[in-house]
């Protein structure tokens, strides 16, 4: 139980009310700034070109549905929504394949230097490989296919494993594997039965991220996707080049791309948090 | 000895999937671009790159536009930094006691930097349009007459993107900060009070400095992902107006997809990663060396 009644608080209520009103008004003010471009966006989805244009009512409005048939309809996005999650999903669980072993061997063997190596990856622009992976997928002719954009949206996701895996690796005690070693355990089958089952909410972190970062996407996309394997935030910014801008029709696709995002979040913002300030909590 | 069992082979086999991928996909596309870099190649069909020496890094001394880029993204650093980390910790320490929806407003405070920057950099847009936008409204009200417009004049468009910026990622400090406070170690705090330390000593001489490698280590990361900051700039200005945000990841990929010049292009990009690399090496260094003094 904690302590509700500090001397302070039996002497002089009313100010303490009063207190704690203003830090609450604080709170949701700040609270406030962070969510509204977000309330603005679903707002906004809703509203016909005219009622866009009308200042004066900003949220007195009768909502419309037609931006969000027009994204389906006219733009064409159930495409992109498969790409996108078809994208996410395999080059999520390629980097995983990869990860997940090189992240084990790191934290077991003491592979520090390797570890550095990942985490100055993790920092190098991504630009610096786009320009000779165009020339190189062009090449080969896979400019425009999945294996061109899930190899490169791998590279988002593999040094995010291994910099949330690594320290979840160490934290398990080593005499669990030893012990399995004495039973007469591989080392590759006590890492995949053993290590692995022990380790979910750290998988389940890393995925979780990489997922929304290849989700994410932009930069890649722009230059290694065409027209058949365009992802949700290349399809929106071609609504941009439309000379008259639809606003109503951007923020249908906005609310669209974002809310799987925000909806994994809310519901796993444990693990994405921790995942998050990993690297500079744990120094 | 079990330890015995930790053998070599064991080791890179476990690592050497990982590898094979960022030999391919990594080690040989640097090498690449910095080949690249002192040639001069437009990939037309025929023509093979025309080795130019360092004509292009020399070329590059010359370029107001590059000189310029690697100015403004260190400005555009410089802008969105310090506020993020000031309010950031700030907004920590007033979120750091125990109420009533503390979770329900660290999850909220996920959303900006999980949020598709696409749709993020859209939005703003939006918010900024000078004419139909709410921003401008709310200032109208105000009283306010000279209205700003905001992406739309180059004075404005990069302390605009700014602003985006610091709505982005001053959460992630807070959330940082927060899980930083919750770890820290009661005793000092207590024989402080029992001291008479009032809250703004203890905040100062006792909380931030034992916050200070979470602090540095935070603002480091930050620093090489604003500077390498693509999505927001691309998605709204797209360098514009008048080259007034293009930064140097902008101007690399101008060069690159836009004029098709992949010898310059490259030469940019190893400078760009130069600086980004000496960034990163000294933030392994300063993580290094607190971790040593923790």
């Amino acid at each position: 139980m904690k302590a509700h009644a500090s001397p302070s608080t039996l002497r002089k209520p009313a100010s303490m009310y009063m207190k704690s009103a203003g830090y609450y008004i604080v709170v949701y003010i700040i609270l406030l700034f962070v969510i509204f471009p977000f309330l603005w966006m679903v707002v906004s989805s809703f509203k016909t070109q005219a009622q866009m244009m009308d200042t004066q009512h900003f949220f007195n409005f009768s909502p419309t549905l037609r931006n969000y048939s027009d994204v389906f309809q006219r733009y064409n996005f159930t495409e992109p929504i498969v790409n996108s999650f078809a994208i996410a999903l395999i080059s999520t669980a390629l980097a995983l394949v990869l990860g997940l072993p090189a992240s084990y061997a790191i934290a077991r063997y003491r592979m520090t230097k390797l570890s550095i190596v990942l985490l100055i990856i993790r920092m190098i622009p991504a630009i610096t490989f786009l320009v000779p992976w165009y020339i190189i997928f062009s090449l080969l002719g896979i400019i425009d296919t999945y294996a061109s954009m899930i190899l490169a949206h791998m590279l988002v996701a593999l040094p995010f494993i291994v910099w949330i895996m690594v320290p979840y690796f160490e934290s398990i005690p080593k005499e669990i594997e030893e012990s399995a070693f004495v039973d007469g355990s591989g080392k590759f089958r006590t890492f995949l039965q053993i290590v692995l089952p022990l380790c979910g909410p750290g998988i389940i972190t890393a995925a979780i991220l990489s997922f929304v970062f290849s989700w994410n996407n932009f930069m890649f996309g722009i230059i290694l996707s065409g027209r058949k394997t365009k992802t949700l935030p290349i399809a929106i910014y071609g609504f941009l080049t439309y000379t008259d801008i639809n606003w109503g029709g951007l923020m249908a696709g906005s609310v669209i791309i974002t809310a799987p995002i925000i909806l994994i979040s809310l519901i796993l913002q444990r693990y994405i948090i921790k995942g998050l300030t990993a690297g500079a909590v744990k120094g | 000895m079990p330890h015995n069992r930790f053998k070599d082979s064991a080791k890179w086999a476990f690592v050497s999937p990982a590898l094979i991928y960022a030999l391919i996909m990594i080690l040989a596309p640097l090498a690449y671009t910095l080949f690249l870099s002192f040639h001069q190649w437009s990939m037309s069909g025929v023509d093979k790159p025309l080795f130019v020496n360092i004509k292009n890094y020399a070329d590059l001394c010359k370029d107001d536009r590059f000189l310029m880029a690697i100015l403004r993204t260190f400005l555009f650093s410089a802008m969105a930094l310090p506020f993020e980390l000031v309010l950031g910790i700030a907004i920590a320490m007033l979120l750091n006691r125990d109420f009533k929806g503390k979770n329900i407003i660290k999850s909220l405070f996920l959303l900006p930097m999980v949020a598709t920057p696409v749709s993020v950099g859209l939005v703003w847009m939006l918010m900024y349009e000078p004419t139909i936008g709410i921003a401008n409204t709310l200032l109208g009200l105000l009283g306010i007459t000279k209205l700003p417009i905001w992406l739309g004049s180059p004075n404005s468009a990069m302390f605009s993107l700014a602003i985006v910026d610091i709505w982005q990622w001053t959460p992630m400090i807070s959330l940082i900060v927060l899980a930083g406070l919750s770890a820290l170690p009661n005793e000092p705090l207590e024989s402080a009070k029992v001291d008479g330390a009032t809250k703004l000593q203890t905040t100062f001489k006792i909380v931030l400095p034992m916050l200070a490698p979470t602090i540095t280590a935070a603002a480091l990361l930050r620093l090489i992902d604003v500077l390498k900051i693509f999505d927001i700039i691309y998605a709204t200005t797209k360098g514009g107006p008048n080259f007034a945000t293009e930064t140097l990841n902008i101007y690399a990929f101008v060069q690159a997809f836009q004029y098709f010049s992949f010898g310059y292009a490259s030469a940019v990009l190893v400078v760009f990663f130069l600086i980004i690399l000496a960034v990163s090496v000294a933030f392994v260094l300063i993580r290094n060396k607190f971790r040593v003094e923790m």
